[in-house]
């Protein structure tokens, strides 16, 4: 059992296993169409040269969300 | 299926998926542009023949999902329950399957006839990725055809499936995913009362109804209320399943539900596809490590726009000097053979004059967009968003309004045209109209040959500095006008940014011309139709009314006096020495100047120069510079000329004829006052194309603010500066 921080304390090329979204509405519908459901394996890909957004790899797709919008994803690390 | 001979195709897919390579694979040239109606959401349609059938070919736009939150997603869904289509094909990208079958899934909830195109076997095949066909298609009840788009692979076999599957109704039980049992039973009642909600049209599938009500779909939800009754029914079902997930999963039904089709697509992949290399690096990823590298990154960045832009402006050269020649030519050919004096100048000065000065932009935007289409075609354009992201949403915009902003003149050199089609890119209409109406804040290359003059004269020892200063000065107003905008006018949330970074790709050839063209040939329909207009209106203003008969009689007068002082000199003697002609010619042009130039201050636009000078009074500009700045208006490049001839009036006084000497010779004209001039011009009006861009894109409404904005932040600061300057005593 690993422990459980948001998205954005992830450093980069950490893995993880998401747990839970807690964001309703479009926010939360965006994260999950694009693939960000409970139980995805999701790699930090990389920070911008500002340090936000952050880009990860879901499935076979990279993705970039902002810090802000990473608070909301609770990810279980290794 | 005999009798039928016509075949409507609906093409979907995700962003990425291949589907325009599709598209354009498919119809070649043969393609019509509209938009759906209502929205200014492009749509594409083209024609095919294949095996006696003509097939019509709708590309939806591209679309994650079909939910009720983006006009794109409204666009495809409503498409596909209000026009029928005998087939919906759906492109996805075969390496990356699993993200791309959610939104197939929603066509399967939809229940509409369904083909898959398995797009990108290549690229699938080289990342390791085997997927069982045959399986797959068992699995998604649907036919599955493996292609390869960009390199024609599978084009056929496309057709061939399209001609056979068209009309198929989808078998029931595939309709059906599961989404746990609390949710099925909510939706199987949903359905059963719907079934018989008679006021609710019957295009609408009532599974999908329920459901769509369930994800909370704003849309459906004002649908249902047609039906009062059931629709209250309907929602105490919903509350009771929202209540019980909550309780159950803390998950409200929504996020169940979208959950439960990836627990679906999970399942379908799990059966039919292997990997041999389980999350290897593949090249688009270490291409990242080093593009989007902290320090190499913004340095590759910036190297790669300015290359850009360079580029754009050296390949353009030829062709819109051809183009100037061209008009060159047709305004000498008018010249000749138009005899009415009136109708001469209507044809030169008003329609080649403005025609000309609008098609001279044609190559520059056509090469624009090709630049636009190799940024977004390679992937990299995404980069550039992402990079940029943080600066750009201190000032409320996104990471992709860098690239408007730059195409607009951001490195000096550069056209508020494209750079506002450039906004397309802009998913959140807030951000994308405050991206749009800062863009004409920027150096464009009709406002550089303006600065040269005036800073040759004034700065000879620092025109770089002050073109520099200049550049900072347009980003400086551009990016704190966008905070402003976006904290009074487009208040709202910052949209969010989920994005893709799609992988690196090779732009085909074909693709960027098809893009480019089409691009190109949308801004002629809507821009060009209305700049004739402009520009004969605008040739108006300045001819009418024309000179009085007394006014015409004193010029006249003028000149016959000036051959008789020159011609006694001579005699009877014919033909003139070479000397008094060349004499002659010159005092007669400098008349004819001088007579230009009256008949300018007394035309329509001359009076309202001098009436400005009520309010420009206040910065020091009399109504000759007000006149020019009228005209700069239609085209900043005019602002020089315009002057020039204003200035003609004192041409008595200034024995010197360049508008260069001319400024030098006027004593209001210091380097602290031409600084004033720079200033105002850089921000001062949008000119009459970027406005009428403006209004085709947004709004009349925007387009209007746009003007008033700019000429009320500009007047105001070019005051408050004066007075400054005034304080030091530089004034």
């Amino acid at each position: 059992m690993g422990n459980l921080i948001s998205m954005r304390q992830m450093k980069v090329h950490q893995r993880g296993v998401v747990k839970k979204i807690n964001a309703s509405g479009e926010m939360g519908r965006r994260l999950r169409e694009m693939g960000i459901v409970p139980g995805v394996v999701i790699t930090i890909q990389g920070r911008a040269p500002l340090k936000d957004p952050v880009a990860i790899k879901v499935r076979d797709t990279v993705l970039t969300l902002r810090n802000n919008e990473a608070d909301y994803i609770l990810v279980e690390t290794e | 299926m005999s009798e039928k001979r016509r075949i409507k195709v609906a093409l979907s897919g995700n962003p990425n998926s291949g589907k325009s390579t599709l598209f354009n694979a498919l119809t070649g040239a043969r393609q019509h542009i509209a938009n759906y109606p209502g929205v200014t959401v492009e749509k594409k349609s083209g024609f095919i023949t294949h095996r006696g059938y003509e097939i019509e070919l709708v590309d939806l736009p591209g679309t994650y999902s079909l939910s009720a939150y983006s006009v794109e997603e409204q666009v495809a869904r409503n498409f596909v329950i209000e026009e029928g289509p005998d087939i919906v094909v759906e492109v996805v990208d075969a390496s990356n399957l699993e993200r791309n079958l959610y939104l197939f899934v929603q066509f399967l909830e939809l229940g509409c006839p369904l083909i898959l195109a398995l797009n990108m076997m290549d690229m699938a095949k080289a990342r390791g990725i085997h997927i069982e066909v045959e399986r797959l298609s068992q699995y998604l009840g649907v036919r599955v055809v493996p292609m390869t788009a960009r390199a024609g692979e599978g084009i056929g076999e496309l057709l061939d499936a399209i001609v056979q599957e068209a009309g198929k109704e989808l078998r029931e039980s595939y309709k059906q995913i599961s989404y746990g049992r609390d949710v099925d039973n909510a939706l199987a009642q949903m359905e059963a009362l719907l079934k018989n909600a008679e006021k609710i049209p019957a295009k609408y599938p009532r599974r999908w109804l329920a459901l769509k009500f369930l994800e909370g779909d704003s849309i459906v939800s004002e649908l249902l209320k047609g039906d009062g009754e059931i629709f209250e029914r309907i929602r105490a079902i919903s509350a009771h399943l929202t209540a019980h997930t909550m309780d159950t999963l803390g998950e409200d039904p929504e996020s169940v539900i979208v959950d439960q089709r990836y627990g679906f697509i999970a399942s379908v992949v799990r059966h039919c596809v292997r990997r041999e290399i389980e999350n290897r690096l593949n090249l688009s990823d270490r291409i990242d490590r080093v593009l989007t590298n902290r320090l190499i990154g913004p340095i590759f960045m910036l190297f790669v726009l300015y290359a850009l832009y360079l580029i754009i402006f050296w390949v353009s050269e030829s062709p819109v000097s051809w183009f100037e020649t061209a008009f060159g030519f047709l305004r000498q050919k008018a010249q000749e053979h138009i005899h009415t004096q009136i109708l001469r100048s209507l044809v030169t000065s008003g329609v080649i004059d403005g025609v000309g000065a609008i098609m001279g932009y044609m190559p520059l935007i056509f090469f624009m967009f090709g630049a636009i289409a190799v940024l977004e075609d390679s992937g990299y354009m995404a980069r550039i968003a992402y990079m940029m992201d943080r600066l750009m949403r201190f000032f409320g915009l996104h990471g992709s309004s860098v690239i408007a902003l730059i195409v607009s003149g951001g490195i000096s050199g550069g056209c508020a045209v494209p750079g506002i089609l450039a906004t397309r890119t802009l998913k959140d209409n807030r951000e994308r109209l405050a991206t749009a109406l800062v863009t004409p804040f920027m150096n464009c290359g009709g406002k550089l040959p303006v600065y040269a003059i005036i800073i040759a004269v004034f700065f000879p020892e620092s025109r770089a500095r002050i073109l520099f200063f200049l550049t900072l000065f347009s980003w400086f107003v551009a990016l704190f006008s966008a905070r402003l905008l976006r904290g009074v006018l487009l208040r709202g949330p910052k949209s969010p940014f989920i994005m893709e970074l799609p992988p690196y790709r090779l732009p085909t050839l074909r693709g960027l011309l098809i893009h480019s063209w089409e691009r190109t040939w949308l801004y002629m329909k809507r821009a060009g139709t209305l700049i004739l207009a402009f520009s004969i209106l605008f040739w108006a203003g300045l001819s009418f009314p024309t000179l009085s008969d007394s006014e015409r009689m004193r010029f006249e007068n003028l000149r016959k006096a000036e051959i008789e002082k020159i011609q006694p000199q001579l005699g009877d003697s014919e033909p003139y020495p070479q000397k008094v002609d060349r004499q002659i010619k010159e005092a007669l042009s400098k008349i004819d100047e001088e007579e230009a130039a009256s008949a300018l201050k007394a035309s329509f636009l001359g009076r309202i120069g001098v009436w400005l000078e009520g309010v420009t009074v206040h910065l020091g500009f009399d109504y000759k510079l007000n006149l020019a700045l009228i005209s700069g208006a239609f085209a900043k490049e005019m602002i020089v000329s315009t002057l020039g001839t204003a200035y003609s009036m004192e041409v008595q006084s200034v024995k010197a004829y360049s508008i260069e000497d001319r400024l030098k010779a006027d004593p209001k004209w210091n380097p602290a006052f031409a600084f004033l001039v720079l200033i105002f011009i850089t921000t001062y009006i949008p000119c009459i194309p970027t406005v009428l861009t403006i209004a085709s894109e947004l709004s009349y409404r925007w387009a209007l603010l746009s003007v008033l904005f700019n000429l009320s932040f500009t007047v105001l600061f070019c005051m408050l500066l004066k007075k400054g300057m005034e304080l030091f005593g530089l004034l």
